[in-house]
């Protein structure tokens, strides 16, 4: 008992930690691509490469003036980042990392709590991340934070609907709610993406709109709401704004490469004859690849597509998405149907 | 209206077929141009370790020549001041005192002389009107100051040290043709 | 021992957010302790072992209905206390009917026999499996009838929303 606490402890301040570093190295690797996409070599002072520029944001952020305004509601103020954070952090609690550890000949899961019903589990985590965003742009008590909240409100109430339909589909052809049991199978090359690619396609689509990434970034359009929901927030607390974005992100590519993508399946790398603690870090780098990819996908698609207007992202969330998602869902039901 | 260019196209409101209405085409099309950028030659110079290159005639900050033997070549005659379109340069001119002729090259010099370099808009004209050859640009730039002040540059930034090793080489602006065309005094600016 | 700590706690959280939802001041920390006392409610489920009603708790309650509330006390801005002091009369009669209702719960649970649970952790009705096919097989009929009752809703909201268009 004590054993397995101690394990998994362990495990969850590794993703924990490993988060907060991909999330940290994501800010410098986003302006290095941006770099990159317009022909220059994004920042490359801080140390080799820039690659102490993280720290160094990281340090101003800290240092900068705390700032507050005074008609603000104090303790929401405070808890709007706070609960972002906090949310951000919370979904890496059911994605498997990859196969057993075999620690002292005891099988270990990568996976910090297997819940039979992971998949709602991320949903419910995606549909209380409203909140954070909700109570910050209202708390500081200014016109372009409540709007920004407004609209990130909306945005993530709409396209939850298609995200959720386009994963019903998994569920179907899987049979289970569990991340592992969807992981395990798609062993080999029997990923969710190739009987699936209407639903990885709207799936993606809700992913860009629920990390509010630009296409869909309207919350904190710069050129109409100055900073959106966070346009009052100054130091760690904007930072942290700004890291749940980047946490959001790598989650959501966890979860995208997870459901469709195979997770930390590769074809042939189990008939390698790997010993199993080699095998999983092996199994875990492929898993890392593929959430790299979907992060690198992020960042091409933000520096090639504009923004889009508020009214096209409601249509396209209500009258195409969602109603194409149903399509799927029917499609995959009469396929299953005719298979059995 | 004739267009100057043949890559203007006429705006049209057409309706959209449904390839252009789905858009994907099109974002495939964008980011398929936005990774060709990833490979492309890099357009940023790297400034400390790597410099553009300057022409040999680049106006940068001014330097007053001294002549052969180290005396300064300026008369305060004022040409350079009425030349100024930005009126930048300041001068006060004194008589040379007995026992000073190896320091000034005539019996009249500027003892006072300042450009304010965030008036000055490098264009030249000051070195051209100069008779005496004694204003000149270089490819040198004007360094950033915390104060304004500071960039009025009086005699001592801008008189060419004695030292002979830290002489200003000005050769390059001072050709041949431009020697000839200043002893030629019926242009009106060389008179 | 441990999931009984856990019972208390959750039990105070929810019964005293529930009061803050009544006292406090600013109608959105009303709405934001509603919330809270959806997540210990779920959290009840969750020692209930029915983990899935947990999770669609949270999805639905706090995730949906709970984010609309807080949009719309937002958007009304009710922060100044502009609301007219109602008149004495209304008072009595709310506190009279409180009171009635409080009476009419007490005598229940205190004729009601409840039956224990002998240990609520084996019972394993609040997996998905189980649920889904008591769902499915027992109350098959009230299950799609509130399906098609859903449906309605939803095409009656689309034709509201589309009502300016016609």
């Amino acid at each position: 008992m004590i054993r397995y606490i101690i394990y998994k402890t362990i495990l969850s301040s590794f993703i924990l930690v490993l988060s907060l570093v991909v999330a940290m190295y994501s800010t410098l690797i986003e302006r290095k691509v941006a770099g990159w996409f317009q022909d220059r070599h994004g920042p490359n002072r801080t140390g080799p490469w820039g690659l102490l520029q993280p720290f160094a944001d990281g340090a101003k952020l800290f240092f900068k003036e705390e700032f507050m305004p005074i008609s603000a509601d104090k303790f929401l103020y405070i808890l709007g980042p706070s609960l972002t954070m906090f949310i951000a952090l919370l979904t890496s609690a059911v994605i498997p990392w990859g196969p057993d550890l075999s620690i002292h000949g005891v099988a270990s899961p990568l996976q910090v709590a297997d819940v039979n019903i992971g998949i709602l589990y991320i949903f419910a985590i995606l549909s209380i991340g409203v909140y954070g965003i909700m109570i910050g742009g209202w708390a500081s008590n200014n016109k372009y934070a409540l709007l920004g909240a407004v609209r990130a409100s909306s945005q993530m109430i709409s396209y939850e609907l298609a995200m959720s339909l386009s994963i019903i589909t998994i569920v179907m052809m899987t049979g289970s709610l569990s991340m592992r049991e969807i992981v395990a199978q798609q062993q080999g090359f029997h990923w969710n993406i190739f009987f699936q690619p209407l639903g990885f396609l709207i799936f993606l689509i809700c992913a860009f709109a629920e990390t509010n990434r630009s296409p869909f970034d309207l919350p904190e359009c710069e050129t109409e709401l100055v900073g959106g929901y966070h346009t009052e927030y100054s130091s760690m607390k904007l930072g942290f704004y700004l890291f749940a974005e980047y946490i959001n992100m790598f989650i959501s590519g966890a979860v995208m490469a997870t459901l469709f993508l195979g997770g930390y399946h590769f074809p042939g790398l189990d008939k390698l004859g790997l010993s199993p603690n080699v095998f999983a870090f092996v199994s875990f780098m492929v898993l890392f690849t593929k959430i790299t990819f979907f992060g690198f996908i992020y960042m091409w698609i933000r520096w090639t597509l504009p923004r889009f207007r508020y009214d096209q992202l409601m249509k396209l969330g209500w009258k195409n998405l969602i109603p194409l998602a149903i399509l799927n869902v029917v499609i995959t039901g009469i396929v299953i149907l005719l298979n059995q | 209206m004739k267009s100057l260019t043949n890559r203007s196209r006429v705006v049209s409101n057409k309706q959209m077929n449904f390839w252009e209405r789905i858009y994907f085409p099109a974002i495939l099309n964008g980011m398929r141009i936005t990774f060709g950028h990833l490979f492309r030659k890099k357009t940023t110079v790297q400034y400390p370790e790597v410099k553009r290159e300057y022409s040999d005639i680049y106006r940068g900050k001014h330097v007053l020549k001294r002549d052969e033997e180290g005396r300064e070549r300026c008369t305060a005659c004022g040409l350079c001041a009425v030349a100024c379109p930005a009126e930048a340069i300041t001068m006060v001119a004194a008589e040379r005192k007995p026992g000073e002729e190896h320091l000034y090259r005539e019996e009249k010099y500027a003892i006072v002389y300042e450009i304010n370099m965030l008036r000055c808009i490098f264009c030249g004209d000051c070195e051209e009107a100069c008779p005496k050859e004694a204003i000149f640009l270089t490819p040198e730039l004007v360094k950033s100051e915390y104060s304004r002040d500071k960039f009025t540059y009086g005699k001592d930034e801008l008189v060419e040290p004695l030292d002979p090793a830290k002489r200003i080489d000005v050769s390059k602006r001072q050709t041949a043709e431009v020697l000839e065309f200043k002893k030629n005094k019926k242009y009106k600016h060389n008179k | 021992m441990f999931t009984q700590y856990i019972f208390h706690f959750l039990s105070i959280l929810a019964l005293f957010s529930a009061v803050m939802v009544l006292a406090s001041k600013k109608p959105i920390h009303s709405v934001l302790f509603l919330t809270l006392t959806f997540f210990a409610i779920a959290g009840h489920y969750v020692l209930l072992n029915a983990q899935f009603l947990a999770v669609v708790h949270v999805i639905v309650y706090a995730g949906a209905i709970m984010v609309l509330f807080l949009f719309t006390v937002m958007l009304l801005n009710l922060n100044k206390d502009e609301r007219s002091p109602k008149p004495m009369w209304v008072n009595i009669i709310a506190f009279v009917a409180g009171g009635m209702l409080m009476l009419t719960l007490v005598g229940i649970f205190r004729e009601y026999d409840v039956k224990l649970i002998q240990d609520p952790l084996t019972t394993q009705i609040g997996l998905v499996k189980n649920l889904g096919k008591i769902l499915y097989h027992d109350y098959l009929v009230p299950f799609e009838l509130s399906s098609v009752l859903f449906l309605t809703a939803m095409v009656g909201a689309v034709l509201l929303g589309k009502k300016e268009q016609i």
